[in-house]
């Protein structure tokens, strides 16, 4: 059995490592690229949102690798659950492809869970608890220490003296962890290039623009979709911050088992005055991080969405109101396969230029004060 | 008092209900008007572009209530009943509306959601009906006799009736082809959206099957043969329509009206396409946004029933002759 998935940002790293510990055959399918944006259009339904359609690539790709079997993500959001995956089965088989499955349906119960367990127990020969429990609270660990990496990253990006060093290690990171096995080798590379950033010359004082980037989760861990907008920025020197990550969204999910804790409480209270109720997907969380944001004093918000979904549509009807009542300037991207890095770049930088100005007006203005 | 219901969305579904309850507590219900170009029009211009058209012309329809009405009754639906999803859309509608239309009448937006239990299900009904009344017993009784209105509607539905008929048809007894309209009521019963589609087959003589006409229960039942759990609704009433309807053998071709912009319906759509197909059974999608035409789309139905009548003349001979 030689187990693929599907791609979700920088994910593929801690799914590899759990599958390596446990002795399962793993193929890991090649990074989204166009090509795996044309498969999945080609055999998705054409107006399908966009993971669904990275998601067939990815098999498709993953297969071509010699993968005989798909491990499907499904527990992502209302939006996803169950009916996703079954008809990405159905579309893999009426391809006439012959491949194996392996879905867990959710995570957010104890029965979710013992399902999960069960499936790694019977695909890894019979483990047994103790060594599988202890590989999958490796596995969050190791999920923490990626986006880790990631924010710091974009934190050293926008400060860097000798322009394109963080872009340089991040590439050789990438490079890098693909081919190392395991949680030992993955975690000892993660420090490593911890310490590589860390040493990045950098200009300490400077002033920086802030930006939080909120929306659809797919979308905003994987840089293909959205295009790169953190190094983007980064390198127009803006420190940005992704507010929804995969290690956040796995505790959201499980934080029903004491010990695993999420902001998910906080959130939702400081979405509440615009929005009540949590709508699916991360809908709630476009909202709550917004705010939470602005609290913290970001110069302004990207929110990113692919095109028709639908949880993101109604946060995108709140944001307006809250750019008016509390003053803090939002960019929406709208992503699609159309969706041209030309423009999508112009529209950042007006952005970025803007943000610029309101530091400037504002500064200004204390300026004149203290005198 | 004056309780304005817009012509759109669940109304689709539950408007004899609620339109009995609020007038058995002595309210006056106001409808919006049916659909039409400005409603939508209106329902455009206030809502952000990539929205779907149900949701746009909810917006419409709102906007179509101000200045006529004490109060809108825009509830928040997060499930009807366990386990259940529904679009995120419809848990975020009064928000929607809120942050979107300015200057309208005030809003019930009670919460329904009865995804985990429905023990306060008396509690929902009463919070609804106290901005008409204090007394929770009228509140109750009058939600149980517009129950029973209802439930003798539904029957009518299971008999082949539409919602928006007023005459009794009993379709099942009649010997014309049929033809099933997918998709979610608020787009097949809705004639300005499905470009009176019913009317066209009728005229036609096909008789027009919906999922409301089939039970609950046997559609729930028909779905669990789908592979994978299906949490959302909609999709379990209607692959489980299609799945039933395949093994019944009853229809002579399938129409699917789909939203431009339902990430649902893009799902649902193709797996029902896909299951209709290997049955060997006609089918058509139409996907509707602001720009859909009329005469491109008679067009296509013609097409389409045309061919449904080829393939019955042509099943007639081969059986004549062999
Ligand atoms: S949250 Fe949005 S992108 Fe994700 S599955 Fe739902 S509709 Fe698609
Ligand atoms: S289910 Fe589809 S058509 Fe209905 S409101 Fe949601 S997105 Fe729009």
């Amino acid at each position: 059995m030689k187990i693929t998935f599907p791609h979700m940002g920088n994910t593929y790293i801690t799914i590899k490592a759990i599958l390596e510990e446990l002795d399962i055959d793993v193929v890991c399918p090649p990074k989204c690229s166009k090509k795996t944006m044309e498969l999945g259009t080609k055999y998705s339904p054409e107006f399908v949102c966009m993971p669904f359609k990275l998601n067939i690539g990815n098999y498709i790709e993953g297969i071509e690798k010699g993968a005989d079997t798909i491990f499907m993500l499904t527990g992502c959001g209302p939006c996803r659950f169950g009916i996703f995956s079954s008809l990405q089965k159905e579309i893999m088989l009426d391809l006439g492809y012959k491949i194996d499955f392996i879905t867990s349906d959710r995570f957010s119960n104890i029965e979710g869970l013992k399902e999960f367990y069960n499936l790694l127990n019977k695909a890894s020969g019979k483990k047994g608890v103790f060594k599988i429990l202890n590989t999958l609270k490796k596995g969050l660990k190791l999920l923490d220490e990626v986006d880790e990496l990631n924010d710091l990253m974009n934190k050293v990006r926008p400060r860097e003296i000798k322009k394109g060093e963080v872009d340089h290690l991040a590439i050789e990171f990438e490079n890098e962890i693909i081919t190392v096995q395991g949680f030992k080798a993955s975690f000892a590379l993660i420090d490593e290039y911890n310490q590589k950033l860390k040493s990045i010359e950098i200009d300490k004082d400077k002033d920086v623009i802030k930006i939080g980037i909120v929306g659809e989760i797919y979308t905003l861990i994987e840089n293909y979709l959205n295009l790169n907008v953190e190094k983007k920025l980064g390198n127009m020197g803006v420190e940005s911050h992704r507010s929804t990550t995969t290690s956040k969204f796995v505790r959201d999910t499980l934080d029903f088992i004491p010990l695993i804790r999420s902001d998910k409480k906080q959130v939702y209270k400081a979405a509440s005055p615009y929005l009540a109720t949590p709508v699916g997907g991360h809908g709630i969380h476009t909202i709550g991080n917004t705010l939470l944001y602005k609290e913290q004093g970001y110069d302004g918000i990207i929110h990113i969405l692919p095109f028709t979904c639908m949880p993101e549509i109604v946060a995108r009807s709140i944001l307006p109101t809250i750019e008016r009542e509390k003053d803090i300037p939002i960019l929406t991207l709208v992503i699609d396969e159309m969706t041209g890095e030309g423009g999508y770049e112009t529209r950042i930088e007006a952005f970025v230029d803007l943000l610029n100005k309101r530091r400037e007006v504002k500064d200004y203005g204390k300026a004149i004060s203290w005198n | 008092m004056k309780i304005g219901i817009p012509r759109a969305l669940l109304f689709y579904e539950y408007s004899p209900l609620w339109i009995a309850f609020f007038s058995n507590l002595g309210a006056e219900v106001v409808l919006s008007e049916q659909t039409n170009k400005r409603v939508l029009h209106q329902g455009t211009q206030t809502t952000v572009d990539d929205a779907c058209i149900p949701v746009k012309l909810y917006h419409g329809h709102v906007l179509n209530l101000k200045d006529k009405v004490d109060y809108i009754f825009v509830p928040r639906i997060m499930g009807v009943s366990k386990g259940d999803f529904i679009c995120p859309k419809f848990c975020g509608i009064p928000e929607m509306i809120k942050n979107s239309l300015t200057d309208i009448p005030k809003m019930i937006n009670t919460t329904i959601d009865f995804t985990k239990t429905d023990k306060h299900f008396n509690d929902t009904i009463i919070e609804i009906g106290k901005y008409i009344t204090k007394d929770e017993n009228k509140i109750l009784s009058s939600y149980d006799s517009a129950l029973s209105e209802f439930n003798l509607y539904k029957d009518k539905l299971k008999q082949g009736q539409l919602p928006t008929d007023t005459n009794n048809i009993n379709i099942f007894e009649s010997n014309n082809r049929k033809i099933m309209l997918m998709g979610h009521p608020y787009n097949i019963y809705d004639n300005f959206i499905n470009m009176n589609v019913i009317k066209k087959l009728r005229d036609d003589q096909y008789d027009v099957i919906t999922p409301e006409m089939i039970d609950d229960n046997i559609t729930s039942e028909y779905a669990l043969q789908y592979d994978g759990k299906i949490f959302w609704n909609f999709a379990r009433k209607l692959i489980g329509s299609c799945l039933y309807e395949v093994e019944k053998k009853q229809i002579d071709g399938m129409i699917y009206i789909c939203s431009f912009g339902c990430g649902i319906d893009s799902i649902v759509s193709e797996i029902v396409e896909r299951r209709i197909r290997k049955a060997n059974i006609p089918f058509m999608l139409i996907t509707i946004d602001e720009h859909s035409g009329e005469a491109g789309f008679n067009t296509r139905l013609e097409a389409f029933t045309d061919m449904i009548k080829w393939r019955h003349n042509l099943e007639n001979n081969l059986s004549t002759h062999g």
